[in-house]
């Protein structure tokens, strides 16, 4: 029997598991293999509880690979290995025998490409609520309503939820997806560069959703745009590639990261001098 | 034709020369192969086509099928291909998925079963027909009947089956996967919800791609459904498949040439049919699926 | 309700089973082609296979002669006689349907050799008998005969050469094409020297396929070559080759006669496993080549 769902809004924090007081992810001395070569190494972080926590830093130096981990997609790609103590919520999610689903469930994803099934705007939502055992018709009218107001896509779409997810455009896309990943109320929302593929308004428009998540969610967004993550991030991590491998050189509170960087390399690289 | 590629005209001499020969051996290749499609095809046609009434159709053979039609034919061919179909689509859709979806968790699984499903695939088919014999019709006692022949023709449709079905699924791209795994999404709901349906276009040119390769076959049908003319009572009945009525028409049958190019006729419509039909699938599906953004 | 989890437990358990039954159906086949072998390999042993005076088999492997030489020649003659003629046209065909054919005319030409691939082998056999054998009576001889098959080997394998190496050729990058051509290399000189060469595992990959296929080819051949049972002395002779003589025999053969036709096939089939898996390794070695 699937758990039943956590009311949507404001998770008590009563409810998270036990793990840190403040850090909803703990990760300690991380590593990322592809078929052997090492993505990255040795991170390790704390992400505080409720905060938006940004990741920034060139291409390739194994950002999305570390959100990855976080909700074991990693699991999918093939000849990857991954090493290091991961806890969400003080859960161990590296044990073998971690549901997945239920990790799932708690930890959404939101992608670089928009990716709604290829079903109607409602069934989007529904699939994965009924598969979390959702089923009541009334209740499930109701979420989907909610999630798809609190993106504000409630009143672009009331009229033709039955309509392919595909038409709508890529930024209405988008924040179906994000609805679609709310709708699961989960604890932790994985971002990996949510606004990279969309026009600069519905950028604007994801970026002040993101902003409307503090609080309730622990976000941990992966950005490009240093003017982003400047904009909505608490806490930013800056990571740098040294020998093609990964590596995590600073995190800090935002504003100290982005005014007065320890790293020289973290200081020529918001300064666009370097990557 | 690529435009960069030089045009024959501008080199001189014996490069020139050599280029011209070239170009002319190329052409005629083609000439000589369309020649020979043209004859076959001709022909065919020409003495085919005008045997192809309604009768010839819905009645039955008569004198050992020189005259009459070809009805308990068509019912045995098309008994043998549903037969064929019931047993190889479950299993084929099966590894498919399998191979396409498990590709990261079972790893050995999925390579021994390719490497054996490529040698599979090169077993001329009359071997097929002594495996058929030797196992469905005397191992597991069926006799010559339309059971064995279907079942062997399923055991010889299965590696294209099972690699064009995995190819149907390939094309559905990975976005879908990785929102449905990060939802928690269970991978049978994935499947059936997302998955299957995204990919039923290419499932169903790949399912009549096995279907035109059970019709094309003869060999592998002359010792397991057998030649029995009669209309079939039941699948443990032997039954003659249209192919071996054109064999055994134009060999055994003094004047039998006649309904044997209408029987001919009749298979290469039935094959045609089927992959105008895929082909319109495949096309329709392009036009009508959009991918993700 | 049940859970997803075990859900997806039983799922994943029926995909197992249907994908390794797909992968078992080889070795079952193997195991029951051994096994039916075995009373014959062990009645007339191998060697009577070749030294017995002619192909007369009985069900009891005293009374009968076994020698299968000339219908292993035949079919060795009808393969060779067929790849050697395809080969070139098929190489023709592809460097036409790649380089050479105007726009307007790629497109139904593939489809022509599409069509081609397509014909089921019983009609080409048909075709061979009513069309083709009569036309080569007229050069003496009963018109059935070696001749015959090759040129219909010939038919039914061209379309597999022709698509396979047209794979071949398409695959060629670009670049190198762009390259040799800004060096001003004639259109010739371009494919012969840098299309062809770099093409050769898929064109190889296409004749040992082709190859295979005339080898195990059954019907087109026992309806047009005569199915006499002799080394041919000519072209224009009859011969009946293995695959034609288990589908001629195998009706009526019981004992040692019927254990003997699934020696040979057995010998054909471990003939056309070899093939798919010198291709196999053929084509690992050419991608880590390319890769590397």
């Amino acid at each position: 029997m699937t758990p039943p769902l956590l009311p949507m809004r404001h998770a008590p924090s009563a409810l998270l598991a036990n793990g840190s007081e403040q850090h909803a992810i703990e990760l300690r001395n991380l590593c990322v293999c592809y078929h052997g070569k090492r993505a990255f190494r040795d991170i390790s972080l704390a992400v505080p509880r409720g905060e938006i926590t940004a990741l920034i830093g060139p291409s390739g130096c194994g950002k999305s690979s570390l959100l990855q981990c976080l909700n074991r997609l990693t699991d999918m790609i093939p000849g990857c290995h991954v090493e290091g103590d991961v806890r969400v919520e003080g859960l161990n999610i590296m044990d073998p025998a971690q549901d997945l689903l239920t990790l799932r469930r708690h930890v959404g994803m939101l992608f670089q490409r928009p990716n709604p099934f290829p079903l109607s705007i409602r069934r989007n939502i529904e699939l994965p609520l009924r598969e979390h055992g959702v089923i009541r018709k009334p209740e499930l009218r109701a979420r989907i309503e909610q999630v798809l107001d609190d993106v504000g896509l409630w009143d672009e779409v009331r009229d033709r939820l039955d309509s392919p997810a595909l038409a709508l455009s890529g930024g209405q896309q988008q924040r179906l997806c994000l609805a679609r990943a709310l709708a699961l109320a989960p604890r932790v929302l994985l971002m990996d560069e949510p606004c990279s593929a969309l026009d600069p308004l519905a950028s604007a428009k994801i970026e002040e959703l993101i902003v409307r998540l503090r609080g309730q969610y622990t976000v941990l967004i992966v950005t490009h745009n240093l003017g982003q993550a400047r904009r909505i991030a608490d806490h930013t991590g800056f990571f740098w590639t040294e020998d093609g491998i990964g590596r995590l050189v600073e995190f800090a509170p935002t504003h100290t990261l982005f005014n007065q960087p320890q790293d020289p390399r973290t200081r020529a690289y918001i300064r666009g001098e370097r990557g | 034709m690529d435009d960069w590629l030089p045009a024959s005209g501008r080199t001189r001499g014996r490069t020139a020369a050599a280029d011209r020969t070239a170009a002319g051996a190329a052409w005629m290749c083609a000439v000589i192969v369309t020649l020979a499609f043209g004859w076959i095809a001709a022909d065919l046609l020409w003495h085919g086509l005008s045997r192809l009434t309604p009768g010839f159709l819905f009645e039955m053979p008569q004198l050992s099928g020189r005259a009459g039609g070809l009805a308990s034919i068509i019912v045995s061919t098309l008994a043998i291909l549903a037969i064929c179909l019931a047993a190889a689509v479950p299993i084929g859709l099966g590894a498919a998925i399998l191979l396409a979806e498990y590709s990261r968790s079972d790893r050995r699984l999925g390579r021994f079963v390719r490497r054996s499903l490529d040698v599979l695939a090169g077993v001329p088919s009359i071997v097929f027909g002594l495996f058929g014999n030797a196992f469905f019709c005397v191992y597991l006692g069926m006799g010559f009947s339309l059971l064995a022949g279907g079942l062997t023709l399923a055991c010889m449709v299965l590696p294209l089956l099972i690699r064009s079905l995995e190819q149907g699924l390939r094309e559905v791209p990975d976005d879908w996967r990785n929102a449905a795994a990060a939802l928690g999404m269970s991978k049978a709901a994935t499947l059936r919800s997302i998955l299957l349906p995204a990919a039923l276009p290419g499932l169903v040119v790949g399912l009549v791609l096995g279907m035109g390769r059970a019709l094309a076959e003869t060999a592998a049908l002359l010792f397991t459904s057998g030649y029995v003319m009669r209309m079939p009572g039941s699948v443990m009945d032997s039954g003659r498949a249209l192919s071996i009525h054109i064999f055994d028409l134009s060999m055994n049958v003094p004047g039998g040439t006649g309904n044997a190019y209408g029987a001919a006729v009749v298979l290469l419509l039935m094959l045609l049919t089927v992959n105008l039909l895929a082909l319109a699938i495949a096309r329709r599906w392009q036009l009508t699926q959009p991918g993700p953004l | 309700m049940i859970s997803p989890q075990r859900v997806d437990a039983t799922l994943l358990a029926a995909l197992r089973i249907s994908a390794g039954l797909a992968g078992v159906l080889l070795l079952i086949i193997f195991f029951f082609m051994a096994a039916e072998s075995w009373a014959g390999l062990r009645d007339i042993g191998p060697l009577r296979f070749v030294l017995d005076a002619s192909w007369h088999p009985e069900p009891a492997a005293a009374n009968g002669s076994f020698r299968i030489t000339a219908m292993v020649a035949a079919t060795l003659a009808a393969t060779a006689g067929a790849v050697v003629l395809a080969t070139p046209l098929a190489i023709g065909a592809a460097l036409f349907l790649r380089f050479y054919a105007p726009p307007g005319l790629a497109g139904p030409f593939k489809r022509i050799v599409e069509l081609l691939a397509g014909v089921p082998s019983v009609v080409y056999g048909f075709w061979g008998l009513v069309v083709l054998v009569p036309l080569l009576a007229t050069l003496g001889g009963p018109g059935q005969s070696l001749l015959a098959g090759i040129l219909i080997l010939t038919l039914m394998i061209l379309p597999t050469i022709t698509l396979l190496a047209h794979a071949a050729l398409v695959s060629v990058p670009p670049a190198y094409l762009q390259a040799a051509a800004a060096l001003g290399m004639s259109r010739w000189t371009t494919i012969r020297s840098v299309a062809l060469p770099a093409a050769r595992g898929g064109l190889f990959t296409g004749i040992v396929l082709g190859t295979g296929r005339a080898a195990g080819e059954t019907m087109a051949v026992l309806m047009v070559c005569g199915n006499i049972v002799q080394l041919p002395d000519s072209l224009l002779a009859p011969v009946r080759t293995l695959t034609a003589n288990i589908a001629l025999e195998m009706a009526y053969a019981l004992g040692d006669h019927r254990a003997a036709l699934f020696v040979s096939g057995l010998v054909l089939m471990l003939l056309v496993t070899g093939l798919v898996l010198a291709v196999a390794r053929l084509d690992a070695s050419s991608g880590r080549f390319r890769h590397g």
